[in-house]
């Protein structure tokens, strides 16, 4: 459960709706089960009472959504087109470092949106709890440290949250907002988490393991692209897998080179900008855990270039797009890994 | 039936300035490396995309070599210091996909080291010879 309930949200938008200084609300909307809960948007209290929802299936980052809101039609905001209103967003502390890259990379204007930060007390994955309670879920609801799950075929039963915690809270990075212009229930510390553990494990492997364990992994794609379009680090208004021309537009991989290509590029991309919100992963409906691969720029950067975080300040700049002239050469790099081997 | 002997096809992308000027100055001076060094010129290293070389790889590479200038001597100024950070880092991500790190490299030649890259090249087919095809990283689709 969350300490921030889906009322006191409501209520706050309410009431800035009421004061006129919203004009809509980018939140999470409820789904046809408390746990599919989805990105929505909302232009009335009487939706935001029908449909919003904060807990602990509100996973999505919405920052990614103020880049199509705020956009600019004939020199007006989109949302200015009927008011002078701004948008209200809600913000996890991990969402808002996206919400901070975002505006460091100018994707949309600051001066339309109203921020307000709200606590998290951790996601759940319901994949997580598929795995524990099996098939037929009827209902899930999180009370306390608990997760309570109805099923039709296991009975009912009751999980420790902590048991089936989203991969990306388990080793959360920070509960410290980065940005908000209003702020409910409280803001935590950066963590020192241990989140590259994982990739530590897999740099220790073999070459012939980490190949048979990437291959295994990245077969499972099925190019959706749906880490591409969830992740607020991709907001290019062209990209390379919608070129026709480039032979890996939108398709399922021909083969194993075509799902290497997509996925090296794609991390490739977002290198030095990703805040590792793990947007990516949680949306792969393969559960392909390409956090692993962001995370292993993300590693290599701090070794190589120093401690960075990705939107933890606005206007830092991203390494892959600095240098300095005693930086590591790329075969040095390859002497250091055989040491740690 | 005799096997053909197994020749790697190495891809140079080379920085217009230096580099493919360094390659000339091999040629003038008549210093040999292996043919199967394909050399494709760039405006700068910076201007090599991590797509050119996983599209070298499909289109059957069996290794990538970039050279540019040395550091501080780029045409433009800062191209290569940003060649550098980019292939450090996408070098690694290779390696920890499994994929072969001595199929890659980056090595810095000005336009008077003909005799730097003649050795170079001849050291790399070398090395990508004794891995022998690339495996990892093809697409049969376009196996000659
Ligand atoms: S990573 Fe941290 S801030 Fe983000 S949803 Fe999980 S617990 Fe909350
Ligand atoms: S979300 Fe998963 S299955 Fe879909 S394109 Fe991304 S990695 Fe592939
Ligand atoms: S011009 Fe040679 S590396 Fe930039």
């Amino acid at each position: 459960m969350q300490k921030i309930t889906t009322e006191q949200l409501i209520e706050k938008a309410a009431e800035l709706m009421n004061e006129g200084k919203v004009a809509s609300v980018l939140g999470w909307e409820k789904g046809e089960f408390g746990y599919d809960v989805t990105p929505g948007i909302f232009g009335s209290v009487d939706e935001l009472k029908a449909k919003f929802v904060y807990g602990d299936f509100s996973a999505a980052n919405l920052s990614k959504y103020l880049v199509k809101k705020t956009e600019m039609v004939q020199g007006q905001a989109l949302v200015f087109l009927k008011t002078e209103r701004k948008i209200l967003i809600f913000l996890k502390p991990c969402d808002s470092y996206s919400f901070n890259q975002l505006l460091t990379e100018h994707r949309f204007d600051r001066e339309k949106v109203y921020a307000v930060g709200v606590q998290c007390d951790g996601m759940v994955d319901i994949e997580k709890v598929k795995k524990i309670a099996g098939d037929g879920l009827l209902s899930v609801d999180t009370s306390g440290n608990d997760v309570v799950v109805k099923t039709l075929y296991n009975g009912d039963m009751k999980i420790a949250k902590a048991d089936v915690l989203a991969e990306r809270c388990v080793n959360c990075k920070s509960k410290k907002h980065v940005a908000y212009d209003e702020l409910l229930g409280e803001t935590g510390e950066v963590i020192d988490s241990n989140r590259f553990d994982e990739v530590e494990r897999i740099e220790k492997m073999t070459p012939d393991e980490r190949f048979a364990f990437w291959q295994n992994e990245l077969s499972k794609c099925i190019r959706c692209n749906a880490c591409r379009d969830a992740c607020p680090a991709c907001t290019c208004e062209k990209c390379v897998f919608d070129n026709p021309k480039s032979g890996v537009e939108n398709k399922s991989p021909a083969n194993s080179f075509e799902e290497k290509l997509f996925h090296i590029i794609r991390a490739y991309h977002v290198a030095g900008r990703c805040t590792d919100c793990g947007e990516c992963s949680r949306v792969c409906p393969q559960n392909i855990p390409l956090h692993l691969l962001n995370r292993k720029f993300i590693k290599d950067i701090n070794e190589f270039y120093g401690d960075y975080q990705a939107g933890a300040e606005v206007g830092s700049r991203a390494p892959l797009v600095d240098y300095t002239v005693n930086d590591v050469e790329p075969g040095e790099v390859f002497d250091r890994g055989d040491e740690n081997a | 039936m005799q096997m053909k002997e197994y020749k790697p096809l190495i891809v140079a992308f080379c920085c217009n300035w230096c580099s493919y000027a360094g390659a000339d100055l091999a040629g003038n001076n008549r210093l040999n490396y292996p043919a199967e060094v394909k050399i494709i010129r760039v405006p700068c290293s910076c201007r090599v995309n991590p797509m050119f070389i996983l599209r070298a790889f499909q289109r059957g590479a069996d290794g990538v070599i970039i050279c540019g200038c040395h550091p501080g001597d780029c045409h433009y100024t800062s191209g290569n210091y940003y060649t550098r950070r980019r292939m450090a880092t996408l070098f690694s991500m290779l390696d920890y996909l499994g994929i072969e790190k001595e199929r890659t490299r980056v090595e810095w030649v000005s336009a008077a080291e003909g005799a730097k890259f003649a050795a170079t090249m001849n050291d790399f087919v070398k090395t990508v010879a004794s891995l022998g095809e690339n495996k990892r990283l093809e697409d049969l689709r376009c196996k000659r």
